[in-house]
């Protein structure tokens, strides 16, 4: 399957309609509650047949590698791949549209009574496990890594020049994303 | 400057620097909204945070969230077109070549050569959110609890989050 990525999926005769893109990624961003990506798939490739797991996966590859948020690149480029561009809008506006509504609606009641004591502590309370999820996260992430000594040593430099030092991110990665590959590829590291 | 034109270029910015997913961007998102421009403290940009973590959908919905905090509805529409829509367009230009470049070796060694710096900007944004949220010995204990448990068990993130707002509300983050 190396033609997967164009190749209109066997598992459904007739590709999605724009409405279908915009509805489908609707519920998505609506029950993607903390990682919608094991969603998608099911969503994807076993609900509605769009995609067959290889392509799902082939698609997902893209993502990971270009810059943005992994489910946002995808519904863009699934909604292109059946429908153009109108698709990739269709597809993009209905994954946010839900989640953005509901963000405004909590960032208002946050506004309103964010003095109120028992609110102020739940927020408090709230954000505190939030960090906890982002520290997980980022355990996660490095666990991998464990065994590489030069890739935590660039991991760990990467994190004190943007958290303690404070540097720009974009000259950070200038520099680091080179030594980075090379570093990868050249040394095994 | 014009705040709606100070959203768009960070968010511009930030969407075509965003490898390996949103989370790696966060540090350089606070350093700019908070120390920069001073549209909020840092307690408020972690606190925008959580309120997007707690909401369903993609990461960083917190992108809208600052937008809209920080020059109302025509800041949620800058921000969210400035963030989404550079990458959107990266995406479906680079969709035409991935045939041709993703059996190409170097497409995977630039992919496995990044994994680093994700792995230390991911870090350095939990630095970043918990030096500004654990301001007390409760909050940080709910936040390392949190950790622990996200990483021993296979317990839902919407759970640990309704567990560390109703710590909050019982008085332990004090």
């Amino acid at each position: 399957m190396t033609f997967s990525a164009f190749s209109i999926p066997s598992s459904q005769t007739s590709p999605p309609s724009i409405g279908e893109l915009f509805r489908g990624f609707l519920m998505l961003g609506l029950t993607g509650f903390g990682g919608v990506l094991p969603l998608a798939r099911r969503m994807m490739v076993e609900d509605r047949g769009w995609l067959s797991g290889e392509e799902f996966t082939d698609l997902l590859g893209l993502c990971q590698f270009l810059p943005g948020g992994n489910i946002i690149n995808m519904s863009v480029a699934v909604g292109l791949k059946f429908r153009g561009p109108v698709g990739a809008l269709a597809s993009i506006l209905g994954l946010i549209a839900a989640p953005t509504a509901i963000v405004i609606v909590l960032g208002i009641v946050y506004d309103r009574y964010q003095d109120d004591p028992v609110l102020r502590h739940l927020f408090a309370g709230l954000a505190a496990a939030a960090a906890g999820l982002l520290i997980s996260t980022a355990v996660k992430i490095a666990w991998p890594l464990r065994r590489r000594p030069l890739a935590l040593v660039i991991a760990g430099l990467c994190a004190v020049a943007i958290a303690i030092l404070k540097l720009p991110l974009l000259p950070t990665m200038l520099v680091f994303a080179p030594i980075s590959i090379l570093a990868t590829w050249r040394l095994n590291a | 400057m014009n705040a709606l034109l100070a959203l768009a270029l960070i968010f511009t910015e930030l969407s075509l620097i965003a490898f390996g997913g949103g989370n790696t961007i966060l540090p350089e998102m606070q350093r700019r909204v908070v120390e920069v421009h001073h549209w909020m403290t840092s307690q408020e940009f972690s606190a925008l945070f959580a309120l997007a973590q707690a909401a369903p959908g993609p990461n960083l919905m917190v992108v809208p969230l600052v937008g809209w905090h920080v020059a109302g509805l025509s800041g949620l529409l800058v921000s969210s077109v400035a963030k989404f829509g550079p990458s959107s367009l990266v995406t479906a230009f680079a969709l035409r070549a991935w045939e041709r470049f993703k059996e190409r070796p170097w497409r995977r060694i630039v992919q496995t050569g990044l994994v680093p710096v994700t792995s230390g900007l991911v870090a350095a944004s939990a630095i970043v959110i918990n030096e500004a949220t654990a301001r007390t010995w409760g909050l940080a204990a709910i936040a390392i609890g949190v950790a622990i448990t996200m990483l021993t068990t296979r317990i839902h993130p919407l759970v640990a989050l309704a567990a560390g707002a109703t710590l909050g509300v019982m008085g332990l983050g004090i």
